[in-house]
């Protein structure tokens, strides 16, 4: 019994440390900062909207300040839409609305999503296998690198129109042309990481291999890749939010479609800015979202290997 | 147990590789592990050219434990990276097992041990210990059993499942000794293997690897830069001095087989002692 009780009391007090763990000393921090936020937000949103308020109104209609403070924080187009709004849009288009419908956040979440995924996927891939390329051939080094680091200087929004066209009219069509103008903008970080991660062995460990006379693929796939585990997951981490953002750049020149960049897109031709401000939170939440979800594959697996790191 | 009073014996254990066997000749105790020949090895550098080996002649026979000692920059780990091919000398001959070291190290003739316990953070202590013999193809449950008896003998057991940062720096350094005698390799070498332990781990880890040495009949190289050390462990001590990176003196250490850490107090032990430093003072000239 009392041991029973004792390892319950144990338990309890082990996920209560977990919780302040995690939480810990964080929440105080954090939720004031974002309290400021909201408070500078509401202020900016009167001073920003003050003067369209005031034009619709006329000369000859008097406010009463608190009727003039609720008028900038209700307009139905305002150039800066206070967050109660962009969560009242929200729910609206996300809660109120059925996922297959074209009003729906969610609707427009999911093909963005499913962009970002392929793109992030094409992309690590390709990242990888050009840093195993470049780690193992010297001259692959010198030849690739120049290019590699060219290719993102080269501006994404003027790139993305003519991949999407071209392979329109070759009949690629649909998530596609899109993925790759993620896969185009996420493999960079991963190239950069796991060249650093695969050659970031310490030269003794190396010589070990040398010793067993390991063949290359061993010292690879028993030395160089888990070592690189780390960088690649910091690499990751970078290339998924990246992806994202190619994803909703892909979906601007398709004629604004579905997705949370057809919905921006449509918002901006429009002037609903409540609805620009919707998506863009929808994409943040998305964002913040796939970047934990690689934290958490990365968690399990440092666990996995030993886990102090 | 026994081993102690055991002793030393220049015999050829049974049950090595088979495919090593063949290229020795069996003619006893004589037979060289290691022989070098002139050997040399000049490293050119944008300051010139570094002589790290200069005309190295040396024999080192089976059952042996030899010491090399020297100031750094004498060459004596760079010797040992030769023999090891890790490094390729530029002049002279070197063989190991009757056969150049780029045949030996194919053959896995030798077992190395670092002056960093080198262990992989991603694998448990019998991971890093299995490794080699997951490069050399065992089946599974032979790689286990294997590693398991290799952790015994370094008095390991109870931390197979471990992870290095877990172990403390001595035992860190057992496991990558037991790593290095995992696939049986009948020459062990070992760069400096207790450098960075203080001074009373070193001294256990000491009589430690004396046990296991006789225990298993190994032949060992063994660097270090300290004199009781090498006296203590070895059967010969060769002392070497650097630019160039040479032999100076080869001291025979015929100290009984079942040393403790107290004859180094005897009178025999500091002798040898003495002549090591003088030799050492003799190849240092401190003109820098």
């Amino acid at each position: 019994m009392t041991t029973e009780a004792a390892t319950g009391a144990g338990a309890i007090g082990r996920f209560g440390r977990r919780v302040a763990r995690v939480t810990g000393g964080r929440v105080i921090p954090i939720s004031t900062v974002i309290l400021v936020l909201i408070v500078v937000w509401y202020l900016a949103a009167i001073i920003v909207n003050a003067g369209v308020v005031m034009t619709l109104a006329g000369d000859n209609v008097k406010f009463g300040f608190t009727d003039f403070i609720a008028a900038t924080w209700s307009q139905d187009r305002p150039l800066l839409p206070v967050p109660h709004q962009i969560l009242i849009e929200m729910r609206k288009t996300i809660l109120d609305v059925a996922v297959t419908s074209k009003r729906s956040l969610i609707y427009h979440a999911e093909v963005t999503l499913s962009t970002t995924l392929l793109g992030f996927l094409i992309g690590s891939v390709t990242g990888i296998l050009l840093a195993v390329a470049i780690v193992h051939v010297k001259a692959l080094q010198k030849a690739l690198m120049p290019w590699i680091i060219a290719s993102q200087t080269v501006p994404i929004l003027a790139v993305a129109p003519i991949v999407v066209v071209v392979l329109g009219n070759i009949g690629i069509t649909g998530t596609l042309p899109k993925a790759l103008i993620s896969a185009y903008l996420c493999f960079f970080p991963v190239t950069i990481g796991m060249v650093k991660g695969l050659t970031s062995p310490d030269l003794m460990l190396i010589d070990l291999m040398r010793t067993y006379y390991a063949s290359p693929a061993q010292t690879f796939w028993k030395l160089r890749w888990p070592a690189s585990v780390p960088f690649l997951f910091a690499s990751l981490k970078v290339a998924i939010a990246i992806s994202l953002v190619g994803a909703i750049v892909a979906e601007l020149p398709t004629g604004a479609q579905a997705g949370l960049g057809a919905r921006l897109l449509a918002g901006s031709y429009y002037g609903q800015t409540v609805q620009i401000w919707a998506a863009l939170f929808t994409a943040a939440a998305l964002a913040a979202i796939a970047v934990a979800a690689v934290g958490l594959v990365e968690h399990l697996t440092v666990r996995g290997m030993g886990g102090r790191r | 147990m026994s081993i102690a009073s055991n002793g030393i014996e220049h015999e050829f254990s049974s049950g090595t590789a088979g495919g090593a066997e063949q290229a020795k000749p069996t003619s006893g105790t004589a037979y060289p592990v290691i022989r070098t020949r002139n050997l040399s090895l000049t490293f050119d550098t944008d300051d010139g050219p570094v002589y790290a080996l200069s005309k190295v002649d040396l024999s080192i026979h089976k059952g042996e434990f030899v010491s090399l000692i020297g100031p750094s920059g004498c060459g004596k780990t760079t010797l040992l990276r030769v023999i090891a091919d890790l490094e390729q000398a530029t002049g002279g001959d070197i063989e190991v097992n009757g056969v150049p070291p780029q045949v030996a190290r194919t053959r896995r003739d030798y077992g190395y041990v670092f002056q960093a316990p080198a262990l992989y953070p991603w694998r448990t202590v019998i991971g890093n210990v299995m490794l080699p013999l997951e490069i050399i193809g065992l089946p599974r449950h032979e790689r286990h059993e294997r590693a398991k008896a290799q952790l015994a003998l370094v008095n390991l057991t109870g931390f197979e499942k471990k992870f290095p940062w877990q172990l403390s720096g001595g035992m860190q350094q057992r496991a990558s000794i037991a790593r290095a005698l995992s696939f049986d390799p009948e020459l062990l070498l070992m760069d400096e293997p207790f450098g960075a332990l203080d001074e009373i781990v070193r001294d256990k880890l000491n009589g430690q690897l004396l046990k296991l040495w006789a225990e298993t009949k190994k032949t060992v190289v063994f660097v270090t830069h300290s004199i009781p050390e090498a006296v203590f462990l070895s059967t010969r001590i060769v002392v070497m001095s650097p630019r160039p990176g040479r032999i100076i003196d080869v001291v025979d250490c015929d100290l009984p087989a079942d040393r403790t850490l107290d004859i180094r107090e005897s009178p025999e032990f500091l002798k040898i002692a003495h002549r090591v430093r003088e030799g050492l003072r003799a190849g240092h000239s401190y003109d820098d």
